[in-house]
């Protein structure tokens, strides 16, 4: 359990209770006591298994889906291709430069949980985190080779024999392995899972997987062994955002202090008309997976995992009390219950509101974005040594690498001509011009960018100063149908007037 | 501040180190032990790293380490491996004709990078870093040549230089000092320079543009051209255009016309081998003037 310091709260409630200790001076570090949480079954706990399965099945078996792009890209479904600078999600292909996908899919994602957050509490903390299902899964793997809590307390406490030293290396073994096969898993969204797979079996293994692997793997031995719910109070920064989008009508895990005080010891005649209904069998802190008491209230470390709920309702169905003395509920339904009044809870807040109306505009313009980006992109570096070159007859000639991103999966043949500049012509190094040099045919393999070097010449009369505005108009003449065309606008550098 | 101060804090029950300022007391609480395993890792990880690594100075020489390891060696094996890897296209650059490489994709980006790199070594200090030269040394990216724009002749002059002393195939011309030679006069002089301006349009005085006519004919037409367009067999600059190597203004053509400046440019085959040459040729021949 934990220190009393630990929460300014429980401190003011508690600043003329027995231990009399002033708060100030107080310790500032108190020593970490290992929390061994109790086995507990109920529907939250069923949830929490369900959500396990869910999402570790997802993590598992989603580098392992194909989705067929032609010869010229990756099948894996899901894959960020590093070396080659390419992220592939099913459909969708991203370059590196359209790295705001990434950040959209984050923004719509942040907005979706806030609106979860606002609506049903810490579910994301309680059923879904990462934290939360691997130190989920280890201390399932903790309860089957050292017991459940009170065996785990008295195996802590227990000088070393061979029976610990074996349950803990067959442990630990276990958390290893899982943590092996975490990392593991993680390095295949990175690269063809299949071949890695292959490679490992084979023992050709490269140093840059071990060493992914390993820290990987390392961390989720170190998070979900070891670290496990002080990285939730201590590490992550949600607990302390997630605050500002709780209100009175948010669902949250609370204890109905008006039925459950005053506490004490059940009794045998089992009259509970003038008592509070709490027995004070503590069996919702010993549950609890990061140590609190949820009789203080609502608090900082709770991560809503519901699972005080389940064993105070199985304590109720034993003494025939009814469910819900620890209730996920909203403060105001709560609070209206404890004057025997109801309420209706309030879906539409201006707060979920306003969540689900940014999460939709986002995924809107996220959406419109990528259904009508191009396939066809230009970047244009104009030479800066020299600025401009003058001619034998005086006319001056500007020179770029001018590079073609082609993002389509055929190879594509381009035209490219310049406007607003009189008299221009326009040639690249190794290629061959049209007509009067004012067009130029160029080509780009599929899925690649390409580079020229291109060269622009302009009678001096067509420039209006020392920088001329004009645009370079690339056209792709080969594909079926709709012909992507770029404008770019670029400056011709000349000489002063 | 002595050890006499030292006595136990009521509050954490730790003892204090003795040092006081102003009343306050320092405890002294134990190092982090995740800190202390770390320091003495690092020390264990320095007595491993002397064992295994060259470590010790022993007066001329040095403790090699177990492990033989070697920064030397391994850049010279690294050059080896690089030299490995760039060996085969440099073959294949050396054995091409300019024109194939410049036919070919793959040589062609593989010369004009490595032309840049070999342009920079050793042509930038005179003809700058964008090839633009400056007075005196030749502009390489505009489309006037003095001796030739198309790849042989870019390949010629690199290779042998320009009035390179030392190479007999170097290009070699000399414009005569008309003026310290006492060859014109100094009014002649100055009608031979009206009409040279004459050429782009900017002569100042008209009827000594038409005297210099003559004087340009009887003397600088066999290697200027009588149009003033130049030879370049024999470098001489095309003055009809905008081109000037020491300058266009009046002033400038009268000193060349009295006694004329001549640049050097050293013959690059007694220093850098076939397929550098090569590169620098195709590089210099894509700057834009390539003919």
């Amino acid at each position: 359990m934990k220190s009393d310091n630990k929460n300014p709260k429980n401190d003011k409630d508690k600043s003329t209770s027995a231990l009399g200790r002033n708060s100030e001076f107080a310790p500032l570090y108190a020593a970490r006591e290992r929390i061994h949480p109790k086995r507990v079954w109920g529907m939250y706990r069923k949830f929490k298994w369900l959500a396990m399965g869910l999402l570790l099945g997802m993590y598992y078996i989603a580098p392992w889906l194909r989705w067929d792009r032609g010869p010229s890209a990756p099948d894996q479904a899901f894959l960020i291709d590093m070396p080659a600078r390419r992220a592939y999600f099913l459909w969708i292909e991203i370059w590196p430069q359209e790295v705001y996908y990434f950040a959209g899919i984050l923004i719509i994602a942040a907005f979706g949980l806030f609106l979860a957050t606002a609506l049903l509490g810490r579910v994301w903390c309680g059923f879904t985190c990462p934290q939360t299902v691997w130190t989920d899964l280890f201390i399932w793997v903790e309860r089957i080779i050292e017991g459940d809590r009170s065996n785990r307390i008295r195996l802590d406490k227990a000088p070393w024999s061979v029976e610990k030293i074996r349950k803990r290396i067959v442990k630990h073994t276990i958390w290893l392995l899982i943590s092996l096969f975490t990392g593991g898993a993680w390095i295949m969204f990175f690269t063809d899972a299949p071949t890695l797979v292959k490679d490992i079996i084979n023992l050709n293994i490269s140093g840059n997987i071990i060493l992914f692997v390993g820290l990987f793997s390392g961390i989720t031995y170190l998070l979900a062994g070891f670290a496990r719910e002080q990285v939730c109070t201590y590490m992550c920064p949600w607990p302390r955002i997630q605050a500002s989008m709780l209100d009175e009508d948010s669902l949250i895990v609370t204890y109905e202090r008006w039925r459950g005080e005053p506490r004490a010891k059940p009794t045998r005649d089992a009259d509970y008309d003038n008592r509070g209904h709490c027995i004070d069998c503590n069996n919702c802190v010993v549950v609890c997976p990061t140590g609190i008491d949820i009789r203080d209230g609502n608090q900082l470390e709770c991560i809503g995992c519901g699972l005080c709920i389940d064993a105070c309702n199985n304590v109720m169905d034993k003494i025939n009390l009814p469910h819900g003395l620890i209730t996920y509920d909203s403060v105001n339904r709560s609070n209206a219950r404890a004057e025997n009044k109801v309420v209706k809870y309030r879906l539409f807040r201006m707060r979920t509101i306003l969540y689900s109306l940014l999460m939709l505009v986002s995924f809107v313009v996220m959406f419109y974005s990528l259904a009508t980006r191009n396939h066809l992109e230009v970047n244009v570096l104009a030479d800066r040594n020299p600025l401009f070159v003058t001619l034998k007859n005086g006319s001056i000639r500007n020179g770029y690498t001018f590079k073609i991103l082609n993002k389509s999966t055929q190879p594509r043949k381009y035209i490219l001509w310049v406007e607003n500049l009189d008299g221009a012509a326009i040639n690249a190094v190794g290629i061959d011009t049209l007509g009067n040099g004012e067009i130029l045919s160029l080509s780009a393999t599929a899925d690649a960018v390409m580079a020229y070097r291109i060269y622009v010449k302009s009678p001096r009369k067509s420039l209006t100063g020392e920088n001329t505005d004009y645009q370079f108009h690339l056209k792709e003449i080969d594909m079926v149908g709709e012909q992507e065309e770029v404008i770019y606008n670029a400056i011709f550098h000349g000489p002063k007037r | 501040m002595t050890d006499n101060n030292v006595h136990k804090d009521e509050i954490t029950g730790i003892d204090t180190t003795g040092h006081v300022w102003d009343g306050i007391r320092e405890l002294d609480n134990p190092l982090p032990r995740w800190w202390v395993y770390v320091f003495y890792a690092c020390i264990l990880y320095g007595v491993v790293y002397m064992v295994l690594y060259p470590s010790i100075p022993l007066g001329k020489t040095y403790y090699k380490g177990l492990q033989n390891y070697s920064e030397r060696v391994n850049l010279e094996n690294e050059l080896i491996v690089a030299k490995q890897a760039k060996g085969e296209i440099l073959t294949l650059i050396e054995k091409s004709s300019l024109s194939e490489i410049r036919g070919n994709d793959d040589l062609l980006n593989f010369s004009q990078a490595g032309g840049r790199t070999m342009f920079l070594e050793n042509c930038a200090p005179c003809h700058g870093t964008g090839a633009t030269g400056g007075p005196g040394y030749p502009n390489l990216a505009d489309d006037s040549w003095l001796w030739g724009g198309d790849l042989d002749a870019i390949y010629q002059t690199i290779a042998h230089g320009v009035r390179w002393g030392n190479d007999e195939d170097s290009r070699y011309s000399e414009m005569p000092n008309f003026g310290t030679d006492e060859m014109l006069e100094p009014a002649e002089i100055n009608q031979v320079a009206e009409f040279v301006l004459s050429l782009t349009n900017r002569a100042g005085d008209n009827d000594a543009a038409a005297a210099g006519k003559e004087i340009f004919m009887d003397n600088c037409e066999s290697c200027h051209l009588p149009d003033g367009s130049g030879d370049k067999e024999q470098g001489a600059p095309a003055l009809n255009d905008h081109i000037w190597l020491y300058g266009g203004k009046k002033d400038d053509i009268l000193s060349q016309l009295n006694k004329s400046k001549h640049g050097q440019m050293p013959a690059w085959s007694a220093r850098l081998d076939e397929a550098t040459i090569k590169m620098l040729t195709v590089y210099v021949h894509s700057l834009g003037g390539g003919e």
